[in-house]
């Protein structure tokens, strides 16, 4: 047994071929560089006003007041529910909207689809800096301005989450819909329980880009709302700069504590996107 | 329960016509095989009876109703897809009951049905599984629960067994056929496979790009084919068709052009068969043999054209020998070599 047992280790190191190391070393330095900033924002959030210049990683003298006083500012707390109230209304309907017309692109043959499709995606050239105008002019038209459908309003359905979920849609066999519309389902029940629970990957995906962005979205809310109490979070954080002399701790503490809920979203979704679900239900 | 009438039934794909105005009535309770070579429209008719291709011509009615413009789920049938379509979310469970979907039934009676089912399936062990964890038989039988919980008018099959390996196609058809003697519910069973049309049907409707050849018990068909592509489409090996000449005891093999064309099964052409009594006898040099243990195929050819016959299991002739195979009075069919109808028998 026990000379048996012995190549083995040996046989696993040889495997490892000079290309991985070099792909592990470039992925690590890639890893680095993506994480010190992150690294930096932490420290930075652990140290007393009088020591963010120092630039040493590791806190001289660590403290947790800088995240005691955010958290007792009434308005980040407010700046923290405008942005969740805002990213989940707005990936709620992307993955509402997005789907029931990716799904309809996808499995309906009907007059103008092409069109439709292309006028869509012709969308998705244009660079949201040269919306910016026509959105504020429509928002000033109707009376969105400083409002939380004005912040929300331009988001609600993208071309790009369309595109997504149609090309993931047209992956669902049609023998799925089929046996559905047999055994009684009309057509949007067979849209939310059977298609949909087929694409959860790529709900989930779209679901984490679409928080994201709107989590992290700066340009048009500041735009369009005047009101502090309007802020969200990254307009809020950088109003923290102009007050007086820029309090960086602040907007680092601020920062950390605004990378929280997309990791844990990230961490509740992940286990969704696993690839074979739907193929399960079908010949291997 | 119900009977399905096909009246002149005509499907189009744009300008492409690809069923030609079929006629065909099913009668309530009666197993009835669509059998035809991949493409022929087999399911396109299927489909059609089930409402998920719209109608370009005449008429479908089921139990007399006229469904031509009636929505798949109101024509109270169901259907058994080649790839199963058993929902992957679901448990075993949730896939049978999924079937009683718009059944106005109670939840225990529910519950009731779909344990009846996984009895009759020999599910009840995997009842809350999902598809994943289950073989390709067991998916069937799954998407074939979910089917009969229904109580369907009928039951639609489009090439259910098509996925499986030989043996557990042997035995799902067993199991569905012993399924509808004991339902007694109208099925439309399509295949291409022409053992599974034999071994199944009540009748068998032989099907060709979009026509029907023949309809018939699976017997009338092999015994009195009406054309020659269902006689070599029934039955294994093929049916050698070949041209002959002559007449009544005297037919024997002739060149392309000739009068008639003679059809004789492998089985019924015997290699060393007694000269009298024989319609039909053929010599030539044989190129292969293939003992199947109760006898043995043996392919030779005779005027170019290559032949399949039986010798009895120990008398295998070598490759390249003269034989000589022979077929009785009343086993040749003759064929018009212009339109390939059967003309009648020597
Ligand atoms: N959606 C479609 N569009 C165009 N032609 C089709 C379509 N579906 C089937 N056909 C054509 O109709 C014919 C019959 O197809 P089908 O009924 O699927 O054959 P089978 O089931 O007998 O193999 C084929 O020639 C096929 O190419
Ligand atoms: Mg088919």
């Amino acid at each position: 047994m026990a000379t048996a047992d012995t190549p083995a280790p040996r046989l696993r190191f040889a495997r490892i071929r000079p290309g991985r190391i070099i792909t592990w070393t470039l992925l690590m330095i890639g890893g680095l560089l993506m994480i010190t900033p992150l690294l930096f924002m932490f420290s930075t959030s652990l140290k007393p006003a009088s020591q963010i210049y120092d630039l040493r990683l590791i806190p001289a003298s660590p403290t947790l007041a800088n995240y005691a006083e955010v958290l007792s500012d009434g308005r980040f707390l407010r700046w923290f529910l405008n942005s969740s109230f805002v990213a989940i209304t707005v990936t709620a309907a992307n993955c509402f909207f997005d789907s029931l017309v990716g799904y309809t692109l996808a499995k309906f043959r009907f007059r103008g689809r092409q069109v439709v499709f292309i006028a869509i995606l012709s969308t998705l050239m244009i660079p949201t800096e040269m919306l910016v105008i026509p959105w504020y002019l429509m928002s000033a038209q109707f009376g969105w301005l400083d409002s939380y459908w004005g912040i929300m309003f331009p988001g609600m359905m993208t071309a790009f989450g369309t595109f997504l979920m149609k090309q993931f849609f047209e992956t669902v066999p049609d023998d799925f819909l089929e046996a559905a519309r047999i055994d009684g389902l009309n057509e949007f029940t067979i849209w939310w329980r059977i298609a949909m629970p087929l694409v959860t990957p790529a709900l989930s995906a779209l679901a984490i880009f679409t928080f994201l962005g709107n989590w992290t979205a700066f340009f048009w809310p500041l735009i369009v709302t005047t009101s502090k109490e309007l802020y969200t979070l990254p307009v809020g954080l950088t109003s923290f700069a102009v007050e007086q002399a820029i309090q960086w701790e602040k907007i680092m503490t601020g920062a950390a504590l605004a990378t929280l809920p997309t990791l844990a979203l990230f961490l509740a979704l992940q286990r969704f996107i696993v690839r074979g679900v739907m193929l399960a239900g079908l010949k291997d | 329960m119900a009977d399905i009438t096909l009246n002149r039934l005509v499907k189009t794909y744009g300008r492409a016509e690809v069923i030609h105005g079929i006629d065909l009535a099913v009668a309530d309770g009666e197993f009835v095989v669509f059998v035809g070579p991949s493409g022929c429209g087999k399911s396109t008719t299927l489909r059609m009876i089930a409402g998920l291709e719209e109608v370009s011509g005449g008429e479908i009615r089921i139990g007399g109703r006229l469904v031509n413009e009636v929505d798949p789920r109101q024509r109270n049938i169901a259907m058994v897809f080649q790839n199963y379509a058993i929902y992957p979310h679901m448990t075993v469970r949730q896939n049978i009951a999924f079937g009683l979907y718009t059944s106005k039934l109670g939840k225990t009676e529910k519950a009731a049905k779909v344990e009846e089912a996984a009895r009759m399936l020999d599910l009840t062990a995997l009842l809350d599984r999902r598809p994943a964890a289950l073989s390709g038989g067991q998916r069937q039988r799954v998407a074939i629960g979910r089917a009969m919980v229904r109580d369907p008018a009928a039951f639609l099959f489009d090439e259910p067994l098509s996925n499986l390996d030989a043996q557990l196609r042997a035995q799902m058809r067993i199991e569905i056929k012993a399924l509808h003697r004991r339902l007694g519910t109208t099925i439309a069973y399509v295949t291409h496979d022409q053992v599974e049309a034999m071994t199944m049907a009540d009748r068998i409707v032989v099907m060709k790009a979009g026509h029907i050849l023949q309809a018939g018990a699976p017997m009338e068909i092999y015994d009195r084919p009406a054309d020659v592509f269902t006689a070599r489409f029934i039955g294994t090996p093929s049916m050698n068709v070949l041209p002959v000449a002559g007449e009544g005891a005297g037919l024997a093999a002739a060149g392309a052009g000739a009068p008639l064309l003679a059809g004789v099964r492998p089985q019924a052409l015997r290699v060393g068969a007694p000269e009298e009594e024989a319609a039909l006898s053929l010599t030539g040099p044989v190129t292969a043999v293939e003992p199947l243990g109760p006898e043995t195929l043996v392919h030779f050819t005779v005027a170019g054209q290559g032949l399949i016959a039986t010798a009895p299991p120990h008398e295998t002739p070598g490759i390249g020998a003269e034989v000589t195979a022979r077929a009785a009075r009343g086993q040749v069919h003759l064929f018009d070599p212009a339109t390939e109808r059967a003309t009648g028998r020597a």
